[in-house]
């Protein structure tokens, strides 16, 4: 089985680069495309500035040039590592990213595994109770939650546990006028819980459904009958075959629902403040900031890129039909 | 109190019926074995044959104890004459009452078939008697190791048996082992079932195929719409039609392919009938007023038949 990895690497990573490319095009043709000036942005709809001052900034961040060429000029320099400028940060790109991304990651990585254990435990909970009332409940609770928009749930959380009972911040990371030295771990997580509990409820409702159905479909099928014909106890039902054969796929699901994570973390960012990856691609987008959001376009392409190749790998590597049988995918 | 005569398996007057929703939320009790006796004994390879949604797999399952929980059973279930309660079964199942099912897909996926055949009692002593039941079938120690979908076919029917009889069970239940397998493969397989009776084993054997079953029961059972039609002899199917008893187990015969391959007319009647007349009078060819009165078993020329006209 050996003798296909070479192959296989090779696959994934042609794959890769062609997603890239694809998402790149297609990003900075949307994003051009787009009835946003963002000269105007830049220099401001109030602006006193001449023609040719204005051309003059045109030419210094490029926009002049004809659009084959611009998309040539930003993969040559992405070739060498330069994401180029932000035009509303003013920084580079690469910086840009970088600090959002280690707020977004927290949030995302925090949000998954509590959204991952939680989900799984009630969707095992809820497929041993079946047809109960705990099991319609939790059933209920998460279609409610699957069909209920990110953002406006984001808003009522807010609304609730901010506005009515006061007890979390408006949003932001941290406190607003506090020396970067004052800022205690406690600021961070304070700010960081709503952002997280909405992220995590979202989340929640696709893996619960998913486990409760995988249960219900294993309790019924002829290995556990036989299994329970062989003498096992309910406890060795659950050790030995329900909690594996349960685990994998949804482990599985939990890695390739990176798209939904982030798209989730970008409402919650968004409606929160909260100053992420999410939060930025909305300031990028209202400002037309091409380089950023293209930045922010290929490094979220990656996560999600990762997060399905992490599901096929651990397939591989886990389940032994895979692992012992042949090829991977 | 356990004579020597007494049947391993008996089954005394079961009765299976479902609750279920129908249209609404009405609820329906749907009754699917009815009035049901067998009796298997030490040493006895009982085949049981009907099409299908005759009861027979229903029956493996009532006398395990692994029903649907919507299941409801009357009548009673003795083995070694004591009363086969739910404790009893959790307790005798995998140990004293064994199960040989149909296919691989009867095992764990994601379980190497070692570690599986070991599970009744869970121990290093139930690893070491699978051991010992492996090597008994001719299976390498290597075959533990495996994971289901890599057993070959030949290997897979041999751990099959041997999950079941790891811990020598007196009561061998086995639901359809034969089928998809080739002529040669069927019939070593039955030549294990000959072998585990012949050590003293009480066999159950459920199949479609009267043909093979013939060839290593000694009684066989005709199963018909959840009841017995008739028990004889396995002798008795091999010398024909005229030796049978009930309408339905002759036609049965007639319908095989090597016979005159002649199909029953009318189709087997579904759950929900009045119990006590004869199932099979929509279909017999030999039915008079009298058949829709109470239809008992009854024994005849040294078997058991549930007709009024059989001689
Ligand atoms: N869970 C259930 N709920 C309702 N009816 C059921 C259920 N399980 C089985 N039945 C019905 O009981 C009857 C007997 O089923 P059973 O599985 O014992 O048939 P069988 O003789 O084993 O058939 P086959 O040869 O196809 O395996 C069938 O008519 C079936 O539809
Ligand atoms: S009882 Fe009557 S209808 Fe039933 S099998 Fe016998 S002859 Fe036919
Ligand atoms: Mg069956």
């Amino acid at each position: 089985m050996h003798t296909a990895r070479p192959k296989y690497i090779a696959s994934i990573a042609g794959r890769m680069l062609l997603l890239l490319f694809l998402v790149s095009i297609l990003s900075f043709t949307l994003i051009v495309k787009a009835p946003i000036d963002p000269l105007l942005s830049y220099v401001g709809a109030e602006s006193t500035l001449s023609e040719e001052a204005k051309a003059e900034i045109a030419r210094h961040w490029g926009l002049d040039a004809p659009l084959p060429a611009r998309y040539a000029t930003w993969v040559k320099n992405l070739l060498h590592g330069d994401l180029g400028m932000s035009v509303t940060y003013k920084r580079p790109v690469r910086s840009v990213i970088g600090e959002r991304f280690s707020y977004s990651v927290v949030l995302m990585l925090l949000a998954w595994v509590f959204s991952g254990l939680l989900g799984y435990a009630a969707g095992i909970f809820a497929g041993f109770r079946r047809g109960g009332l705990a099991d319609r409940g939790i059933k209920l609770f998460c279609l409610v939650l699957q069909s209920a928009p990110t953002f406006w749930l984001g808003l009522l959380i807010l609304s609730f546990f901010s506005v009515k009972l006061g007890l979390f911040p408006f949003g932001m990371a941290v406190p607003a006028g506090k020396l970067v030295s004052e800022i205690t771990l406690g600021d961070r997580i304070h700010h960081l819980i709503l952002p997280l509990f909405t992220l995590t409820i979202v989340s929640i409702g696709k893996i619960t459904l998913f486990t409760r159905q995988k249960l219900i479909e294993i309790m019924n099928s002829d290995y556990i009958l036989f299994a329970r014909a062989r003498g096992e106890s309910d406890r060795q039902l659950v050790f030995r075959h329900i909690l594996r054969n349960t685990a994998l796929p949804a482990v599985t699901l939990q890695f390739s629902s990176f798209s939904e994570l982030f798209g989730g973390m970008a409402l919650a960012e968004t409606v929160f403040s909260y100053p992420g990856v999410g939060t930025a691609t909305t300031a990028a987008a209202l400002n037309g900031d091409a380089p950023l959001l293209l930045g922010i376009a290929l490094i979220s392409a990656l996560f999600v890129f990762s997060g399905n190749l992490i599901a096929n790998i651990l397939y591989g590597v886990v389940d032994p039909r895979l692992r012992e049988g042949g090829d991977y995918v | 109190m356990t004579s020597k005569d007494t049947p391993v398996l008996a089954v005394r007057e079961l009765q299976i019926s479902f609750s279920m929703y129908r249209k609404g939320l009405r609820k329906e009790s749907l009754r699917v074995i009815r009035s049901l006796s067998l009796d298997v004994r030490k040493g006895e390879i009982v085949a049981v044959v009907g099409s299908s949604g005759a009861g027979k797999s229903l029956l493996a399952h009532a006398v395990l104890g692994i029903l649907p929980s919507n299941a409801v059973t009357e009548g009673e279930i003795l083995y070694k004459g004591e009363t086969l309660t739910p404790a009893l079964q959790r307790k005798y199942r995998g140990t004293e009452i064994a199960l040989i099912p149909q296919s691989v897909d009867y095992l764990d996926p994601l379980m190497r078939v070692g570690k599986q055949a070991a599970c009744a009692g869970g121990g290093p002593e139930a690893q070491r008697a699978a051991r010992a039941a492996f090597a008994r079938y001719g299976l390498e120690p290597r075959v533990e190791r495996l994971f289901p979908f890599q057993l070959s076919g030949g290997m897979a029917r041999r751990v099959l048996i041997v999950t079941a009889v790891v811990a020598r069970p007196a009561l061998i239940i086995a639901d359809e082992p034969t089928p998809g397998l080739g002529a040669e493969a069927a019939t070593e397989t039955l030549r294990h079932f000959r072998q585990l009776a012949d050590g003293g084993a009480a066999v159950l054997l459920i199949t479609h195929d009267i043909d093979l079953a013939l060839h290593v029961a000694d009684r066989i059972a005709v199963f018909y719409a959840g009841t017995t039609a008739e028990i004889a002899p396995a002798e008795d199917f091999k010398r024909g039609r005229d030796a049978l008893r009930h309408p339905y187990s002759k036609a049965f015969l007639d319908a095989l392919p090597q016979n005159a391959f002649k199909p029953i007319a009318g189709a087997q009647p579904y759950a929900g009938r009045p119990p006590q007349a004869c199932l099979f009078a929509d279909r017999c060819p030999e039915r008079t007023n009298a058949c829709a009165g109470a239809v008992a078993m009854r024994a005849l020329r040294g078997g058991e038949v549930r007709c009024i006209h059989a001689t």
